[in-house]
Parts: structure tokens; C-alpha cells; sequence
């Protein structure tokens, strides 16, 4: 095994290049799981905790102002720095392990993983998210619900690496909700992030580990889109939000596994899905932006 | 590969270190610092929690090659370093390096300046081994007396790492934390003998102490008794 360890940004993307088949390693937190439980040993470590660029977050310049996070940023500082801009995101970062792994891990860990029990990746599929892959060849901006393809993989080529992820800052109220055996230390059963954008009257959503990827709910979001009673701010249907609960429930394919039942996955998702919806409806018809303020996940 | 690191305020260099090898496997089989503990070395278990640059890590976790250049202090050089410096250099640290307090959980504060670059928002400076005045006769920290004093040490596996990382704790805490934060910063750390109860009295009264001055004297009646969490042992 070699450990590489470039010093700039241009000197990761040329190792990057010249070793594909090198593992990128920035908190460790799941790599270096595998090397030891020698459940697999890669050919290379390129670590890019030196990369000091990486550790960032900044606006972007587009026409409508995204938050270009750092593939360096971990869990805890996105926690700390970015919870009122995304708090939808901020919410799943805070049932990530433990402290000591929100200290290490980042998004763009969860990302190159591509788990589809990973918490980061329902919010970034209910807010929009762009995912930015670069190699010598150049830059690309993937879609965050184009970027899983299977089961922990995605859309990286073998010479990219992800320099950061762009979030669009919330517009409304956002809510991830978890189902797991305790509050802390826990890889999700199944979890559901929802992103209601009243301006444009749309709705996010992204089911987790439900499924061989994260994935949107898209006929649960047009369901959404058109029913919601936008201008009324009255109280929510309660038979518009179970709908919303079925079809967020049929937008799943799970299965059973150690952790859970696919029949169980289905329900508690129909179950979560409602729920969240109704605390950011709750949250909107207040005129108040929502989940910003949670000091921690919510557990159902 | 060689790692060269600071451990414990002391330069130190590993030889003949495997590339996939872990931090915690350095320090405990190459650098003669078995504080602490391999048991689960997937993160779950918290045993080996170090600080890395002045924050709690899973040093199972951490590619030893990672730590090159870094700073770990280990629960053996905790006693080292003081609550109450640790703090006022934590919290001189972050205000600098982002202009954010730990803890805050909002971004309202953040404003629209950029994150910091160079990360570590929360970090708790290690610098002030000299000087510091936390160790008494017996050689141990606050934290780590308050573990004897409360009786919060059965089998002793895990007591390491939760004592880095109730120090943590209580090195960021501006009072004494509810039993609620306690407990959100050690659910990473896991007991066997589940002897929680008097680890957060523990907890409880080391906070109570370096609030109320880093360390009451001999004899004083502490502001939190041990064992008054209920004790069913």
C-alpha cells in the first residue's frame, strides 16, 4: 500500500490521475474501517487532510448564491457554521455516529461512499444539491440525483475527486427525520429528509437506505406541489398528508436486512414522511423558516 | 513509512509504519502509549479517543500517516494541560479562526463570511503543558481524579477514552453541562459494565470543579457529591 500525500489541490488532482486507483481519505471514518477489519485493502491512500482549501466553505457566484462546502468540512463545523442556512442538512449531520466522528467526517465522505444508508444524502437530494467532480481534465457539476448509480457507487470517474458539494441555502421549512435502534451511533434503518420552497412552491424530498441508493420521492413531490394549499396557511389535511406518506412509501424498493424489514422500511417511511411534513407545514403556516433551530435530530 | 508527531507537548518519530496502519496502533505498539484502548477499531466504541490538533478523535480511525506534523495529546498527558487553560485557549482559538463560538448551532452568527480555511472552529489548544498548574501529588487531571473520587472506574476499558472526552467536554463548556449535553458528548463512548451513572457523576463534578475554580481544595465538600445520581452497584 502507499500513502500519498499531496500538499495543494493541483497536487491531489495529478496523483489523482497518475494512481486511480488510489482511495481518497479525509476524515477515515469509513475507510479506515475497512482496512481494519480487513474488509478491503486499498492500493493506495491519497490523503487530502493536508489540503488545507478543502476545509472551506464559501457562497458561489451563481445568479441565485449556493454554499460551496469544502470537501474538508466535517460534520461538526457544518453543524456549527452552516446550521441556519441548512438546517435540513445540519439535522442529519447531528445523528451522524458520534462526536468524535461528526470531528472527522464530512459530506464529501458520505458522497464517495455513496451508502445508501448514509445520512447526508436525503437532505442534499430534498435541497437540490450539486456535486463538484474534478480531475486534470476538468470540472464537472453533478446533479446530486444523478450522482448514485448503485449501491455504494456513483458517478465519479476513477481520476475524480469531489472538491466540494453546492447547497442551496433553505427557502423554507426543512426536516430529516431517522429511524434507528438509539439516538446516537446508529446507521439508519431508513430516513427522510424533506425541503418545502413555498417562492417557487415546490417540494423536495429524499428517501435513505430504502433502496440500493438515496433517491427522491418525484411523484410524492408532485403530489406536493399541486395539492398543498400554498397561500391559505391554513392547518394540513390529514389525508392529503398520508397520500403524501403512501407515495413517499411506494417511491421505495427496500429490503431485508440485518438492520430491518423491507415491510417495515416501507411503513416507517410512509410514517416519517407524514410526519415531517407536517412539522414543516406547522413551521410555514407560522411564517417561520423551520428547523433552524433544532438543537438536535428529531427521533420519531 | 516514518510519522513524525507530537504527542503529549513531546516531538515523536515512528519507523517501518504501515501505510494502512492506524494512529492508535502507533501509539500504543510503536510509541510505548497504551492509554488508549483498541476494542471495536470501528469507531463505535470510543476506547481510543485522543485529541488530534485539539479535537476528540477515534484514533482507530485516523491513518497514522494522517497525523504527521499533528499534535495528539492522550489521556497520559492530560494531566499536563489544565481545564481552566484549556479553555480560555479553546475558546481564543476559535474566536480567531472563524469568528465562531463552539456550540453555536445556528449559522445566524456565521454571517456571510466564508468558513476558515484552516478548520479546527472549536479546537482546544494544547500548547500549555508548562507552566500549567492542574496536577497535584497524585499525578492525575481533574477529570481523571474525579473518576477515582466517584467510583465511575469498574473493568477501567473504557474509562481512557471517556476521560479525553468528558475533558473535552468540560474544557468547552461555559457552566456546568445538563446531564442532557453530557450525554450527547459520550454517545460515542460505550461502557460494558454499564456503569454510566457514576461516570456522569464523574462528569458532574469535574464540571462543577473547573467552574468553580479548577480544583477545590482537600477537604472542601465538593459541589456535586459523588454518587448522587443514585448509586446501584
Amino acid at each position: 500500500m502507499d500513502f500519498l500525500r499531496p500538499a495543494t489541490w493541483e497536487e491531489a488532482l495529478a496523483m489523482k490521475a497518475a494512481r486511480p486507483d488510489a482511495t481518497p481519505i479525509q476524515g477515515g471514518t469509513d475507510v479506515m474501517v475497512e482496512i481494519n477489519l480487513d474488509k478491503g485493502r486499498p492500493a493506495a491512500l491519497l490523503d487530502l487532510n493536508p489540503v488545507a482549501e478543502l476545509a472551506g466553505w464559501a457562497w458561489t457566484e451563481d445568479a441565485a448564491p449556493m454554499l460551496r462546502v469544502g470537501a474538508g468540512v466535517t460534520y461538526a463545523r457544518l453543524i456549527a457554521e452552516l446550521g441556519g442556512r441548512l438546517p435540513g442538512l445540519a439535522q442529519a449531520s447531528r445523528t451522524v455516529g458520534s462526536p468524535q466522528i461528526r470531528n472527522r467526517g464530512t459530506l464529501a465522505g458520505n458522497l464517495g461512499a455513496a451508502s445508501p444508508a448514509g445520512d447526508g444524502h436525503p437532505p442534499l437530494l430534498a435541497s437540490g444539491a450539486l456535486v463538484e467532480a474534478v480531475s486534470v481534465r476538468g470540472t464537472r457539476l453533478i446533479p446530486i440525483a444523478e450522482f448514485y448509480t448503485g449501491v455504494k457507487r456513483n458517478a465519479l470517474e476513477a481520476d475524480e475527486l469531489i472538491r466540494a458539494v453546492h447547497v442551496p441555502p433553505a427557502t423554507g421549512p426543512q426536516y430529516f427525520a431517522k429511524i434507528g435502534t438509539r439516538n446516537a451511533m446508529v446507521i439508519a434503518v431508513c430516513s427522510f429528509a424533506i425541503a418545502l420552497r413555498p417562492g417557487e412552491r415546490r417540494v423536495g424530498t429524499g428517501i435513505g437506505s430504502a433502496a440500493p441508493t438515496p433517491r427522491r420521492a418525484y411523484a410524492a413531490e408532485e403530489f406536493l406541489a399541486e395539492e398543498l394549499d400554498w397561500d391559505g396557511r391554513g392547518p394540513l389535511d390529514p389525508a392529503l398528508a398520508r397520500r403524501f406518506g403512501e407515495l413517499v412509501a411506494e417511491a421505495a424498493s427496500p429490503i431485508d436486512d440485518v438492520r430491518g424489514q423491507a415491510a417495515y422500511r416501507r411503513h416507517a417511511l410512509g410514517v416519517m414522511a407524514r410526519r415531517a411534513l407536517g412539522w414543516a407545514w406547522t413551521d410555514h403556516t407560522a411564517g417561520r423558516a423551520g428547523g433552524a433551530s433544532e438543537g438536535t435530530g428529531l427521533s420519531l | 513509512m516514518r510519522v513524525n508527531v507530537s504527542v503529549n507537548g513531546q516531538a515523536m518519530t515512528a519507523d517501518d509504519v504501515w501505510e494502512g496502519e492506524s494512529l492508535l496502533y502507533v501509539l500504543r505498539e510503536r510509541l510505548g502509549l497504551p492509554g488508549a484502548k483498541n476494542a471495536c477499531e470501528q469507531g463505535e466504541c470510543g476506547s481510543c479517543t485522543v485529541y488530534l490538533d485539539g479535537i476528540t478523535v477515534c484514533a482507530c480511525l485516523v491513518a497514522a500517516g494522517q497525523a504527521e506534523g499533528r499534535e495528539v495529546v492522550t489521556v497520559e498527558g492530560l494531566p499536563s494541560v489544565s481545564i481552566a487553560t484549556a479553555v480560555a485557549a479553546g475558546t481564543a482559538v476559535s474566536a480567531v479562526s472563524a469568528g465562531v463560538s463552539p456550540g453555536v448551532l445556528t449559522g445566524d452568527t456565521a454571517g456571510d463570511t466564508a468558513g476558515d480555511t484552516a478548520g479546527d472552529t472549536a479546537g482546544v489548544s494544547m500548547g500549555v503543558s508548562v507552566g500549567a498548574e492542574p496536577v497535584s501529588g497524585d499525578g492525575l487531571d481533574e477529570v481523571q481524579r474525579c473518576f477515582v473520587e466517584a467510583g465511575a472506574v469498574q473493568c477501567g476499558f473504557c474509562t481512557p477514552g471517556l476521560v479525553v472526552q468528558a475533558h473535552s467536554l468540560i474544557a468547552r463548556a461555559s457552566g456546568v453541562p445538563q446531564d442532557a449535553e453530557i450525554r450527547e458528548a459520550l454517545a460515542g463512548n460505550l461502557c460494558r459494565c454499564t456503569g454510566y451513572e457514576k461516570i456522569l457523576d464523574a462528569v458532574r463534578l469535574a464540571a462543577a470543579r473547573a467552574l468553580a475554580g479548577n480544583g477545590a481544595a482537600p477537604g472542601s465538600s465538593p459541589l456535586v457529591p459523588p454518587g448522587q445520581g443514585g448509586s446501584r452497584d
